[in-house]
């Protein structure tokens, strides 16, 4: 029983010696990114929440900012220096370990918009010429693949994101965004803003 | 509808024949003043003609304008992709492009018919006039965009054997066989040249489902019901994967 424990605490501390480098929140990296990104990685405005998001989204977003292809004044002026040095390596370790949170929803939009947001988001206008973004985003705007989760992000930074794009602001995101952005009102952006900061 | 001008004639005439010799007749008017009102009339009825018509053009199949048609393509291709060879999102999203212009309609019509289960193109469908419908089905025939692509490479040798063979063991025609050896369909028949892996999957595995099997509602895809129910699940895979890497 004794040499079963031993080996057992062995086993567990070459396990915790070798984990790789930002599987858990006390590495480096992990504690500069939820500086902004806030303490769960919840989100801490303009800084929106990881916790969640799907990884192949975030290590792409990385890539992007790396690159500085995403060139929105936020952008510009945190994320292309939080990312200058990032190797794709640590970015596929950040991607997976945020992906890993448990997110929750920011439910900050306006209440009286969200039924007008969910009916665009889930059936679209097809006589304004505006897609269902269920159709990519998902019924409950978790994403798939690179399509990131919407779903319970902050009702700023969703308008916000919106609204760039109708502003020529560079793509990154995928090639229909900024089309599909451009058709929707400011009234329609407000209202899929508050619909999806509630969904949980 | 009678135009207005030929109704002072015939009442005249009426007028005439029933009181003739009882009454004196009214002074006829003036064969310049019928002239005149009948030119000014046949004005005012076309230019009401022009305007009913125009308002309500898109529901008299009377054909949409460019401008909207172009709308109405971007809109297309936010789901179906920026030169309509499909996008895989939540759901995969089929390829439009090359497709055949009759299939194209007629999918577009089972949707609204619900022959065709699908309540985003429901709703897609049901805001198009045919006018748009045939501009569209044009448009998306004229690309030619290369394939998506993404499937497993191991499949394709094996679906290209079936696709182009058959398995007459199990009485499976030859796709080519309807579909045509470069799999470009024809006619009613549609192109699966380029289209997206998991899309065809979805649609062989879930043909009963989601194809109009009503018989209160007969739709020409149960042509397919037997072959799509009878692949198994490799074989589905194999033949996605070879269509999927055709031009």
């Amino acid at each position: 029983m004794k040499d079963n424990g031993l080996k057992l605490a062995v086993v567990a501390i070459f396990w915790w010696a070798f984990l790789p480098p930002a599987a858990h929140a006390d590495n480096v990296a992990v504690r500069n990114c939820n500086w902004c990104h806030g303490g769960s990685a919840e989100g801490y405005t303009p800084a929106p929440r990881l916790a969640g998001q799907r990884p192949q989204y975030l290590e792409q977003q990385l890539a992007y900012f790396h690159a500085r292809t995403r060139d929105n004044p936020f952008s510009r002026q945190y994320m292309w220096g939080a990312a200058a040095s990032l190797t794709p390596q640590s970015a596929r370790q950040l991607a997976l370990y945020y992906s890993s949170l448990q997110p929750k929803a920011a439910n900050d939009g306006v209440p009286d918009l969200a039924p007008l947001g969910e009916r665009i988001y889930q059936e679209g206008m097809p006589d304004a010429n505006i897609v269902a973004c269920v159709v990519c985003h998902g019924p409950n705007a978790e994403g798939v693949g690179q399509i990131p989760r919407v779903g319970g992000l902050a009702y700023s930074y969703l308008k916000r994101r919106l609204e760039q794009w109708t502003e020529g602001y560079h793509a990154a995101a995928g090639p229909p965004m900024p089309d599909i952005a451009s058709k929707l009102s400011p009234d329609q952006i407000e209202a899929l803003a508050s619909y999806l900061s509630f969904v949980k | 509808m009678l135009a207005p001008w030929s109704e002072p004639v015939r009442s005249l005439k009426t007028f005439r024949t029933s009181r003739a010799m009882t009454e004196r007749p009214p002074a006829l008017p003036n064969r310049r003043a019928i002239k005149t009102t009948r030119r000014r009339s046949a004005l005012i009825v076309a230019i009401l003609t022009i305007g009913v018509v125009g308002a309500g053009r898109a529901q008299y199949g009377i054909a949409a304008s460019s401008q909207d048609v172009q709308a109405k393509l971007s809109y297309c291709k936010d789901c179906h992709g920026p030169s309509a060879q499909g996008y895989r999102g939540y759901v995969p999203i089929p390829r439009l492009a090359g497709q055949q212009p009759a299939y194209f309609e007629n999918q577009l019509k089972a949707f609204i018919a619900r022959r065709r289960t699908n309540n985003v193109m429901f709703n897609v469908a049901n805001s198009l006039s045919p006018s748009m419908v045939a501009a569209l089905a044009a448009n998306f025939h004229s690309l030619n965009p290369p394939p998506i692509g993404g499937a497993p490479q191991r499949f394709v040798a094996t679906g290209r054997n079936i696709f182009q063979n058959g398995m007459p063991d199990v009485n499976i025609a030859a796709c080519a066989a309807c579909h045509g050896p470069d799999a470009t369909g024809s006619e009613q028949i549609p192109r699966l040249a380029g289209q997206l892996y998991p899309y065809v999957i979805k649609e062989l595995t879930n043909w009963g489902k989601e194809r109009g099997q009503n018989p209160a509602r007969p739709d020409i895809s149960a042509v397919m019901s037997p072959v799509a129910h009878s692949l198994n699940k490799e074989q589905i895979e194999a033949v996605a994967a070879y269509v999927s890497t055709l031009r």
